[in-house]
């Protein structure tokens, strides 16, 4: 038999916040993930990691979902291809709709990853869904205050310089911001991962 | 050692749709308009979020129950399974699925659904299960009716169900939707006519009597391709 073919992506729709997101969306349904990553027993720096999804008109996008898999403070996956043990109670995903705040933003209360290894860069790897995008995207969000770790990064640094910008969010207190902008001069960059 | 290195299979763009399909109009402000940039696989993308079977509930896998308050749920009983593989034919075990659905009536229960169709009091259209190791899941639902949305004039949206999926890696997320066959809607329909013609039917439900159950529900058949991991030879200089 020849290897089977790959199902093709399509939207997620208008209409996914009850199936998807329902505990923050309060609908009757319990959910896998939500906007509140790291409970009392995780270690690590608290953060807030917040933005908007824009379209071409710059214009808040209200029924997108983006999706967080990250590394503990310490750059260990809850996954068991990594064999470092991550903490415990700590997954590392997170997934939050942008319909629920009024600004129509992100929000994850997390913690600060560490660098997975020597020489990488802390980030959030970032999957974006959307009514209107018929095929996920992917990108990532890098920390303004990493500046030395970013320099190297393998993955910042085979993005155009002008463009790595996109990805790395500002810090204010304990909350990083940073929108993803899907056109325009400005455009997040997307990966082919 | 050391002339190998392990990555997932690569997104295949005959398989997918493109990020702008102006027939679908909303992709038009919303898809990306520049090249994605590639990047290799590290561990940040050959893990994933895990989750097993003691993530479900007991009626989790059953939409035709778990919305139900006084109740049995409106419409045409359903049964939706299928195996979960990835490119390389391998069984994806333990893969979680997530269904999110239209009622009989073609109404969401969504807050923003103003579509004047009835809500079903016990029918809420979301669910959940995980893979067994075969990499098969099972649902039990009630048929999805079409619904018309605003894209074009008279445009309706041939009956389907949301699936959500996560493979062994978060390079192998899949967000996708089942149609059913025969539908004359899907050959009118910019989402489903977004993908590439050639992968079209992979998105097609087939109806099986062996699944049927007699009495109770008709069978659906609906195996799902995620990208898997594997081995590849390191390039000189990589």
């Amino acid at each position: 038999m020849s290897a089977p073919k790959q199902t093709p992506s399509q939207t997620v729709g208008p209409y996914f916040a009850y199936g998807l997101t329902a505990r923050q969306y309060n609908y009757p349904h319990t959910s896998i993930a939500d906007g509140s990553m790291a409970g009392e027993d995780v270690e690590g720096e608290r953060i807030r990691v917040e933005g908007r999804v824009l379209d071409g008109d710059g214009m808040p996008i209200p029924d997108a979902m983006i999706e967080i898999w990250q590394a503990d403070s310490q750059g260990r996956f809850a996954h068991p291809a990594d064999p470092r043990n991550s903490n415990a109670g700590f997954t590392g995903f997170g997934r939050f709709g942008t319909g629920t705040d009024p600004k129509n933003r992100f929000i994850f209360d997390t913690i600060k990853p560490g660098s997975v290894t020597s020489g990488e860069a802390p980030n959030l790897n970032v999957i974006v869904f959307m009514r209107g995008l018929l095929t996920h995207v992917y990108t990532r969000i890098y920390f303004a205050d990493e500046d030395a770790a970013n320099a190297v990064d393998p993955v910042l640094s085979s993005v155009p310089e002008d463009r790595r910008g996109t990805l790395v969010a500002a810090r204010h207190g304990n909350t990083y911001r940073l929108d993803i902008r899907m056109q325009g001069d400005d455009e997040t960059v997307f990966f082919d991962v | 050692m050391g002339d190998a290195h392990n990555t997932v299979t690569p997104r295949d763009w005959t398989a997918h749709p493109p990020l702008i399909h102006p027939d679908y109009k909303s992709t038009v402000r919303r898809g990306p308009t520049k090249p994605l940039i590639p990047i290799g696989h590290s561990l940040s993308e050959l893990t994933g979020p895990v989750y097993g079977h003691d993530a479900l509930a007991p009626l989790d896998n059953d939409l035709t129950k778990n919305g139900a308050k006084n109740g049995e749920a409106l419409g045409e009983r359903i049964v939706v399974t299928g195996r979960v593989l990835d490119d390389l034919g391998r069984p994806q075990p333990n893969a979680l699925v997530e269904i999110w659905q239209a009622n009989a009536a073609g109404r969401y229960i969504h807050e923003n659904d103003r579509h004047d169709a009835p809500l079903d009091p016990n029918f809420f259209g979301g669910g959940r299960t995980v893979t067994d190791a075969e990499g098969r899941y099972r649902f039990y639902t009630i048929k999805p009716g079409a619904y018309p949305w605003p894209n074009h004039a008279n445009a309706w949206r041939p009956n389907h169900i949301h699936l959500s999926l996560f493979g062994p890696t978060f390079a192998s997320r899949l967000v996708t939707q089942m149609y059913f066959p025969g539908d004359p809607l899907l050959a009118l329909d910019p989402i489903f006519l977004g993908t590439p013609e050639a992968a079209r039917d992979r998105l097609v439900s087939t109806f099986s009597l062996d699944v049927t159950e007699e009495g109770f529900a008709l069978g659906y058949v609906f195996d799902i391709v995620l990208r898997g991991p594997r081995e590849t030879p390191t390039e000189a200089g990589r």
